[in-house]
């Protein structure tokens, strides 16, 4: 393998987020009945004509600041010319040669996504471009005997389509690229990023060659809708371009399938059938102008991006690069970060990191659940670190105060340390006479520790710490016992 | 009475708000008149007496109440069937959708009703408006009625017969190249081409987007400014329509045209016109210079090269427009077919004319990779210095005039065999299209075979006011546009 160079580049749709559809006023919402969610417009009726959805381009702004990329001032809507069912006018409002999107990247980290001690490489992947366009819809071919059933829902639904640079070299860049972007299009709120429902897919171009040489001949593998098929479809590609070169086979331009079940990619058509689609600016539509103030206003409404909370996660609360990149992996997690140290304190921020990478994101993915389906909230968390802080409870008690909490024993921490009587003893007289009496009632292991057993000395503060049924703080009570005996 | 057929709409209007007739007498005079006439003209391709009477009695019900009603309440009209018009029939003069019942109304069709305006029916046209003899049409030519045995001209034919032969006292027409003022010169009355966006395009089916615009054709431009008062506006379904305040488009009519500045280019008067038709198209323009208008001429340099442009551009965009009648969702599917393929393959070819399919074969060729620069980018950069030219030419004029057509309405035949021939038919009308300016046609006289002729008018952008002044005023002192075929009498 080392002697091949990978060269992949992405493309996406992410479904966006608009009420309605990018050139009707039908709604988007998924699973609706089929075609209830098309009208005049959506079905291409005779002497219907688009309107633009402003929605949409505001979503298109969006994604262009926060990956740094141009925002075209004006750009054109194209007609893509093809037959096929499900797409009603017998072409698809997409852009072509001025994208509404220009330039920009994103920021990936790869080789460190489970593990805190690995080393992360830093890569930056740029962008080409993004462009708005319109989803088609889709072919039901169960169902109907021999027929096929049309769907038109979805026709019309707004796609942004963001297409990378051949800047990856392999199947663990792309998918870090994949979910970075994955990430980023839910953080600033322009797409729900369900895989399942089609709201964001990728296809990948890749190609192999030897270092140093120019790019090889690529096939796009389309429709990829998880992370682990695209690993594992650019994988299969990767050996599959390998094996043809190797046995003296060139490889041909073509688009492929990936099949889950067998885990090959297989080729759906070459580039002889490939499709003139005679793109023409869309007579129906005026060029998109976007002002430079429009662009202050929806950037106005951007939220923090990752990248800068990133840096302001470590500079303001000292966390490491690691757990700063873990924190602003997603949008729910950071805002349930920043909801926690608000309500902890900007002092317990490094102790509330602790807490959400360690026992609650080990509880939440034992149990399958993101973090903003925590049964403990933000809030409740932060109740609990606040008493570690103030040594009410022990690290010890947190955990089954945490328990407590997960299981709805209890509204808070306070609640539930009160109830349960989890308190810890701070009263050194009361701790000296229960220390007193371990002693008197373990004389067997005071001879033992006095003749050297170092062992014995360690039941002894066994038999202390269960004696305050844990609430004293272990080392109060051990500093205590060597008083006692004199060490 | 019995002579309001030929009335303007001034008239009909009053005489209905006087209630000495009512909407429903005034569309039944008019159906009979149809049902009578029109089976040796195939001018209406659609009627529904009751969908007529119903809507002239709203209308009646309106002007009893004495309230409510507008200048054209209770007016009687024809919609090309190139507007969607819910509940009729919209075949858009083709069998593709020889079957489809439209369910909404065109924004024309819905502001003309709700000015209070009765359907008649729709009427034939060349097959997508794809001709300038009305003999692409599926559902049969339409017969010119100053002489049967010629064409009406194209596309808006059916439109332009059934106003000359007095079966309708005005009809919507569509012009992409002169589809409007072409049929309107032909046939003897008013057409009005307005400026691209002044009209929703909402529901009429596409031909060419960036050339296609909806006008009035009647008997006289007054009757014109009065229909183009009830359509023009801006419509949010339109993204090509323009926001501007509303106008009345009737208000300058009687303005006297004492120097107005007429533009003559070179180029309409040169070799291509027939003699029969200079001669009136002259003494129009004596009969201006009366009024008190000069002449002066202009240059339109890049005239020559309409036809060829717009030969690339509109077949272009209707390769496209017309990929949606693919036999899928509604309209014509082949009976028979094995795959996906073949049905497209079948209903399309087995639902389109031969023009309609030549034209998507143009398009889609002009379109094609390797051929988009040569053709589709050369002909928009050709449109945008047409379009300069006007731009200067209107520094020294208020409006230009010349023939709208090149000859009189022509026999049926005599073009339909050579396709280059019929696009020459519009080689006067077609710049107007790609500068997006606006155009009239009205009658000046008669030529060869007493077949009427047309002069265009060709205003400024949003120029419309004064072009209609500019006829009405030309109408005030002439007659033609109140002359009518002997057998329609």
């Amino acid at each position: 393998m080392s002697r091949w160079e990978v060269v992949i580049g992405l493309e996406t749709h992410a479904q966006l987020q608009t009420k309605s559809k990018i050139f009707s006023g039908s709604s988007i919402a998924f699973g609706a009945e089929p075609n209830v969610q098309a009208n005049a417009v959506d079905i291409a009726l005779p002497g219907v004509l688009p309107v633009l959805n402003r929605e949409a381009v505001v979503c298109a702004i969006k994604f262009g600041l926060a990956v740094g990329a141009t925002i075209a001032p004006r750009s054109i809507f194209a007609r893509k010319n093809y037959f096929y069912p499900d797409l009603p006018k017998g072409y698809q409002i997409s852009q072509f040669e001025i994208p509404v999107v220009a330039g920009g990247g994103l920021a990936i980290r790869v080789g460190a996504a489970n593990d805190p001690n690995a080393t992360a490489t830093e890569k930056f992947v740029h962008l080409t471009r993004a462009h708005l366009e319109e989803d088609a819809g889709k072919s039901l071919h169960e169902d109907f005997h021999g027929r096929t059933g049309i769907d038109l829902n979805r026709a019309g639904t707004p796609l942004l389509e963001i297409v990378t640079e051949p800047d990856m070299r392999s199947s663990a860049e792309a998918v870090a690229y994949a979910r970075a972007l994955h990430s980023l299009v839910q953080w600033i709120g322009i797409c729900d990023g369900n895989m399942q429902e089609g709201s964001f897919r990728c296809d990948a171009n890749v190609s192999v060659r030897r270092p140093g040489e120019p790019l090889g001949t690529r096939r796009e593998i389309k429709n990829l809708n998880s992370f682990r098929f695209m690993q594992q479809a650019i994988d299969f590609e990767v050996q599959w371009q390998i094996n043809e070169i190797t046995e003296g086979r060139a490889i041909r331009q073509a688009t492929v399938l990936f099949d889950p079940d067998t885990g090959e990619t297989r080729s759906m058509r070459s580039k002889e059938d490939a499709h003139d689609y005679r793109y023409f600016p869309d007579p129906d539509l005026l060029p998109l102008e976007i002002r430079p103030e429009w662009i202050a206003e929806v950037k106005a409404g951007l939220p923090e991006l990752p990248q800068a909370m990133n840096a302001r996660f470590q500079s303001e609360y000292g966390l490491s690069a690691y757990d700063a990149s873990i924190l602003t992996a997603t949008r729910a997690m950071a805002d349930f970060y920043i909801a926690a140290v608000a309500a902890a304190g900007a002092g317990n921020a490094k102790t509330v990191a602790n807490w959400i990478m360690g026992e609650l994101a080990a509880r939440l993915n034992k149990n399958d659940m993101a973090v903003d389906a925590s049964p403990i909230s933000a809030t409740q968390l932060a109740g609990l670190i606040q008493r570690i802080a103030d040594n009410t409870i022990s690290n010890n008690i947190a955990k089954k105060v945490f328990e407590a909490l997960w299981n709805g024993e209890g509204s808070s921490a306070d609640e539930i340390i009160e109830k349960q009587g989890l308190k810890q003893i701070t009263d050194t007289g009361a701790i000296e006479a229960l220390v007193d009496e371990v002693l008197a009632a373990n004389q067997k292991s005071v001879e033992e520790f006095r003749a050297g057993k170092e062992k014995a000395f360690n039941a002894l503060v066994g038999q202390a710490m269960k004696a305050t049924k844990g609430k004293a703080n272990p080392q109060q009570v051990t500093d205590l016992l060597k008083k006692k005996l004199g060490v | 009475m019995s002579d309001l057929f030929n009335s303007s709409l001034r008239q009909l209007a009053a005489t209905l708000t006087a209630r000495k007739i009512s909407a429903v007498e005034l569309a039944t005079l008019f159906l009979d008149r149809i049902d009578r006439l029109n089976p040796g003209l195939n001018a209406f391709i659609a009627l529904d007496r009751d969908k007529t009477l119903a809507q002239a009695r709203a209308a009646d019900e309106k002007l009893n109440a004495g309230a409510g009603g507008t200048a054209l309440t209770g007016i009687p009209l024809a919609h090309k069937d190139i507007f969607c018009t819910k509940g009729w029939r919209t075949s858009c003069g083709s069998k593709m959708l020889e079957n489809f019942v439209s369910p909404y109304d065109a924004h024309v069709v819905e502001k003309l009703a709700g000015a209070g305006m009765v359907t008649l029916g729709k009427l034939n046209m060349d097959e997508f408006a794809m001709g300038s003899s009305n003999e692409t049409s599926h559902f049969g030519p339409v017969k010119n009625p100053w002489d049967v045995s010629r064409v009406p001209g194209g596309s808006s034919g059916g439109s332009a017969a059934a106003i000359a032969a007095r079966l309708a006292p005005a009809a919507t027409g569509t012009d992409t190249g002169g589809s409007i003022r072409q049929p309107a010169a032909l046939c003897g009355l008013t057409g009005l081409k307005p400026t691209y966006g002044a009209v929703s395009r909402y529901g009429m089916i596409a031909f060419a987007s960036s050339l296609d615009q909806a006008g009035p054709m009647a008997k006289s431009a007054e009757d014109c400014a009065l229909l183009l008062n009830a359509m023009a506006g801006f419509d949010p379904r339109d993204s090509t329509s323009l926001e501007r305040p509303t106008e009345d488009y009737a208000r300058d009519l009687e303005k006297p045209l004492a120097g107005l500045r007429i533009g003559l280019p070179k180029e309409f008067f040169g070799d291509g016109m027939d003699a029969d038709v200079r001669a009136a198209v002259d003494a129009a323009l004596d009969e201006y210079r009366k009024l008190g208008a000069i002449t002066v001429e202009v240059q339109l340099p890049n005239s020559g090269l309409s036809v060829p442009a717009y030969y690339v551009i509109a077949p272009a965009e209707a390769s496209s427009n017309l990929s949606r009648f693919d036999g899928v969702r509604y309209g014509y599917r082949a009976p028979e077919y094995s795959d996906l393929a073949e049905m497209y393959s079948r209903s399309r070819a087995q639902g389109f004319g031969a023009e309609v399919k030549r034209r998507i074969l143009i398009g889609t060729y002009v379109l094609s990779h390797g051929y988009y620069d040569a053709y589709y980018l050369k002909a928009q950069k050709i449109r945008r210095l047409i379009a300069a030219d006007f731009q200067e030419a209107f520094k020294v004029c208020d409006v230009i005039m010349g023939p709208t057509s090149p000859s009189v309405a022509f026999a049926f035949g005599a073009k339909s065999a050579d396709p280059v021939q019929m696009y020459l038919s519009d080689i006067y009308t077609i710049s107007t299209n790609l500068a997006g300016l606006p155009g009239m046609s009205l009658p000046c006289g008669f030529g060869n075979n007493n077949m009427p002729v047309g002069l265009q008018i060709i205003g400024s952008w949003f120029g419309e006011a004064k072009m209609l002044n500019v006829a009405h005023q030309y109408q005030r002192v002439t007659d033609w546009h109140t002359r009518m075929p002997k057998e329609s009498k």
